[in-house]
């Protein structure tokens, strides 16, 4: 019996299983699959702080979020349409995040005894059994005994190894489902496997399996089909954050023509960034895996004092540790980009959840009068841009600039219609190499119009000078302890950041009218969910328009002019209130809060609800 | 007309700029410039080519007295700083200037990472036992019992053996000298420029105000004889007012014998700077001079070994991958492997 098609506008799927059951490979497949398909996405991976939690608890549970459609995506979904589960654990951390009448797929070999003890559902209950999942389409697979079937005839193969294949069954039968074919996994296990046949031939076995269980049994009535979606024409990719951030720096080196230094340390969810960027060698990008946090910023401090583009990227935790240097950075005045992949904190805080709580961190947190700007990333693919443009502000105004990504855009991913070289606009750089007319001397604190100060970098016969973290002399650099001086000095450093402010786009309304009852202004990775909450109101024909900042400090100048035409303006935030107090204190506005801090990202459900309350 | 230009031969003098010198009257630290400032025009690099970071203390201050590039940075990471600008810039010469402080306390890290990379810049530790910018408390060189301000009792920490540290720490060139031995300094400082690697030099540095007398009985000409070795390779380790003493070795364990009676120069240790070994046996002869029978201090260069330079072997692997998989290309990179067109 063949079953029935039916055409789908969006679905939500997450893959949940245990840390170790492969659902992030799964997801990933399975999205790459969606992309070149043309269909539009979202996706959240959620997994686990513990690289490896004991086998089958509730704390080991990894999950991955996928929202696919043939509309425009914004979010990865509020909640799920199917829920695939590979144990116990893994359906009772997620089956909140199911719809009522949702589907379940799960493996049946993952609600043994031992499972469901390890999930802690009371002695003798099996959620799959008792009628409790009633409101929901429960498909049942055991997966573990039809993976083992399946490569009965790989005698070379342990148990272990052939049930380690058990992700590709699902991800096959998923295929099925939704009427894919396997060509794109294919190919990836070929270049993963490639030199192992074995392995390369029982996965391929086993996702083919999958697939024909799907097709051989009457398991469902229906597969499904979602058309492609209607994106403006051109080239796309799918992308995520962290490796789109790589990237954004990689091309503003190239389109400085600076050679890119990164001084980084590990750190969860900024690693990708490093290990990205370390395999960029053929673009003669120089990555430097320092000792700690602080080497990592001194030493990209060090390759900018050398004419280089230095970067140093971290999370929250990181950023507390480099902030002195930072503050060196600020006093020297030469560029650097400091990309903050934010994630829960305080001090170790939820290493994998996101959050956007380092944000006053970003504005204030240093010794001192230190302003440096702040720019914000808010989708994955926008990790690119904002990256290429701090990394344009940082060596034109010769100023440290903070990058604020989130755990949750940077392991997101989106389909991303990725630019042409040719298209980016050129980053000019010039080092200071000779006196300008009427120049007698170097003066290494003279400033352009910009109040920008010139980069005479090592090397540069006759432009031997000094210059260090002790308060300058104006013009001249000298050490000053000049009362009057600081006080200039302190004044003129806030000025050349708030100089920025002219050479930045003024700030869009990103939907709606430029005047009306409520202005939604978010930050960050929080767009998705304010986008599709926007525009679901705005289609029932209220009043609401929603302003992303990309720009953080300075702002764009006609912000306050913008903020004054709406009545309200709510500010969400994954945060307890930040933005929020920066923007009240610099426009002196009513403006109204909207905070969640639990680690994930915040819905559209959610803010509809909030926005229709202030309507 | 042709004119063949030649480079100016400088002079310490060009070394030197305008900024008048800060130290307190009678500091070591005058005597460490002066020479480095001597050295620089005979190393055979061009003024701009020359960089000096500092971290914080009252060292910290050199670079505003070099005539030549400079960055007085912040506390303990001027080793950080540094290794990422050799890294960006391997043909400048770059020289560190620290102190017992910044290098060993609160830029302790950065140091031993610096070292086990083998960057190919000079260290110049300023050791004084003291901290004299904050104005004279016990710092990680201090000997045990040391009363300062911060230790009125006397200090209970343990000292460190900034020589074993760096030896701890795969230095590839070792070596200790004294503001109060200009010429010894100059030979050590030239040596330390001509290594290659990270050239780790301890200078014993008289803190007048704090710490006053601190070296004496190794820079002084009463005891300096009884008390210091000065290390050449190739010669027996002898010391003594009539050099009339010598360092055997009893198993793993030098001791002094006097010479004459039977013992000859051919029977003391023969120092060999490139023997790694013995090298970790000399840079623990650091007794308490306070104590009885103590060994007398060695000085010169105690270890110096090949091993190739991180900024090398960084630059060396980016052309590697360019010649194997050509020069990056921006759109390539961007497009990915795999992509699709919507019309
Ligand atoms: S306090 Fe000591 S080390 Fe510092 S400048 Fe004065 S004498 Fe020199």
């Amino acid at each position: 019996m063949s079953a029935q098609e039916e055409i789908l506008q969006e679905v939500t799927i997450k893959f949940a299983g245990d840390s170790g059951d492969g659902m992030q490979l799964t997801g990933t497949q399975f999205t790459n699959n969606t992309a070149l398909m043309g269909i539009d996405l979202a996706t959240f991976p959620d997994f686990p702080a513990e690289i490896r939690a004991p086998i089958g608890t509730l704390a080991g549970v990894s999950g991955y979020q996928l929202h696919f459609s043939s509309k425009k995506v914004y979010t990865p979904g509020d909640i799920a349409d199917v829920l695939v589960v590979m144990n116990a654990a893994a359906l009772k951390v997620n089956i909140k995040s199911l719809k009522p009448g949702g589907k379940i797929v799960a493996n049946i070999d993952g609600f043994d005894s031992k499972n469901l003890r390890l999930a802690h559902y009371p002695d003798g209950i099996n959620p799959l059994e008792d009628g409790s999942l009633d409101n929901y389409e429960v498909i049942k697979i055991d997966v573990t005994k039809l993976t083992r079937e399946a490569l009965k005839d790989f005698k070379e193969l342990g148990v272990k190894e052939r049930d380690r294949a058990k992700n590709m069954f699902v991800l096959g039968f998923i295929y099925w489902m939704y009427n894919r074919t396997l060509d794109t996994t294919i190919d990836f296990l070929k270049d993963k496997f490639g030199k192992k046949e074995i392995i390369l031939q029982s996965n391929i076995k086993v996702l083919q399996a999958g697939y024909n269980y799907g097709d051989t049994t009457e398991t469902f009535t229906s597969r499904y089909t979602i058309e492609k979606a209607k994106l403006p024409s051109g080239s796309y990719r799918n992308i995520m954050g962290n490796a789109a951030l790589a990237m954004g720096l990689v091309a503003a080196g190239e389109k400085s023509g600076l050679t890119l230094f990164l001084g980084s340390y590990p750190i969860t969810p900024a690693t990708d960034i490093l290990q990205d960027l370390s395999k960029y060698k053929s673009f003669g990008v120089k990555t430097f895996q320092a000792e700690d946090e602080i080497a990592a910023i001194s030493s990209a401090i060090g390759a900018s004092y050398g004419g280089l583009l230095g970067i140093t990227t971290t999370s929250g935790p990181g950023m507390a540790l480099k902030a002195e240097a930072m503050g060196l950075a600020v006093m020297l005045e030469i560029p650097l980009v400091i990309v903050n992949v934010q994630r829960g904190g305080p001090s170790t805080g939820l290493p994998t959840k996101t959050e956007q709580s380092d944000l006053m961190q970003a504005y204030y947190g240093r010794n001192g009068e230190c302003p440096m700007p702040v720019i914000a990333s808010s989708t994955p693919s926008d990790c690119f841009d904002v990256a290429y443009e701090a990394s344009r502000i940082a060596v034109q105004h010769m100023t440290p600039v903070i990058l604020l990504s989130d755990g949750y855009i940077a392991n997101g991913a989106e389909p991303w219609k990725y630019p042409v070289s040719a298209d980016l606009q050129p980053i000019d750089v010039k080092y200071k190499t000779k006196l300008d007319e009427g120049e007698e001397t170097f003066l290494p604190y003279k400033r352009d119009e910009k109040l920008v100060r010139p980069w005479a970098i090592p090397g540069t016969a006759g432009f031997e000078h000094r210059i260090g973290g002790l308060e300058k002399q104006d013009l001249t650099g000298a050490v000053s302890y000049d009362t009057d001086n600081h006080q200039h000095m302190i004044k003129t450093r806030q000025a050349k950041v708030d100089k920025i402010a002219d050479y930045i786009p003024l700030q869009k309304i990103d939907s709606g009218a430029e005047k009306g009852k409520v202005l939604v202004l978010g930050w960050g990775s929080t767009y998705g969910a304010i986008k599709s909450a926007v525009l679901e109101l705005q289609a029932q024909g209220l009043s609401v328009s929603h302003a992303h900042l990309r720009y953080i400090r300075p702002f764009p100048k006609n912000l306050g002019e913008m903020i004054k035409n709406f009545d309200k303006i709510l500010i969400p935030e994954i945060n307890n209130g930040q933005l929020v107090k920066i923007i009240r204190d610099q426009y002196l506005v009513d403006a109204k809060a909207f905070n969640k801090m639990m680690g994930i990202p915040i819905t559209k459900g959610e803010l509809i609800d909030v926005i229709k309350g202030m309507l | 007309m042709s004119e063949t230009l030649t480079a100016p031969t400088l002079t310490a003098k060009d070394f030197a700029n305008d900024n008048e010198v800060r130290w307190c009257p009678g500091c070591g630290d005058y005597s460490i410039l002066a020479q480095v400032q001597k050295i620089m025009p005979t190393i055979g690099v061009p003024k701009e080519d020359v960089v000096v970071i500092s971290g914080i203390g009252c060292s910290s201050r050199f670079p505003y007295y070099m005539n030549t590039f400079g960055m007085h940075s912040i506390h303990g990471r001027a080793t950080a700083i540094a290794s990422g600008l050799k890294a960006a810039r391997p043909e400048l010469s770059v020289w560190i200037v620290t102190g017992d402080g910044d290098s060993l306390s609160i830029g302790g890290n950065h140091t031993i990472h610096l070292l086990r990379r083998n960057f190919d810049v000079n260290v110049l530790l300023f050791n004084n036992q003291i901290y004299g910018l904050t104005k004279g408390q016990y710092s990680p060189t201090s000997e045990e019992h040391k009363l300062t301000k911060t230790s009125p009792y006397g200090s209970i920490d343990h000292p460190f053996n900034p020589l074993a540290l760096a030896m701890g720490a795969d230095a590839t060139f070792v070596a200790r000298s004294m503001d109060r031995d200009p010429k010894h300094l100059q030979q050590t400082l030239t040596r330390a420029n001509q290594h290659k690697g990270t050239s780790f030099v301890e200078i014993y540095q008289n803190c007048s105000i704090f710490n006053d007398g601190a070296f004496e009985i190794f820079t002084e000409k009463g005891s300096k004889l009884e008390e210091t070795l000065f290390l050449e390779s190739g010669q027996p380790l002898i010391f003594g007012t009539n050099k009339n003493k010598g360092i055997k070795l009893d198993g793993f364990t030098p001791v002094v014998v006097e010479l004459g009676n039977g013992v000859s120069a051919d029977d003391l240790w023969i120092h060999d700077d490139k023997d790694f070994y013995k090298a970790q046996i000399l840079v623990r002869m650091f007794d308490d001079p306070r104590k009885a029978n103590h060994l007398p201090r060695p000085f010169g260069v105690f270890y110096e070994t090949e091993r190739p330079c991180y900024e090398e072997v960084m630059a060396l692997q980016i052309e590697e991958v360019i010649a194997s998989k050509g020069k990056g290309n921006l759109d390539k990179l961007l497009r990915g492997n795999e992509v699709w067109d919507i019309a």
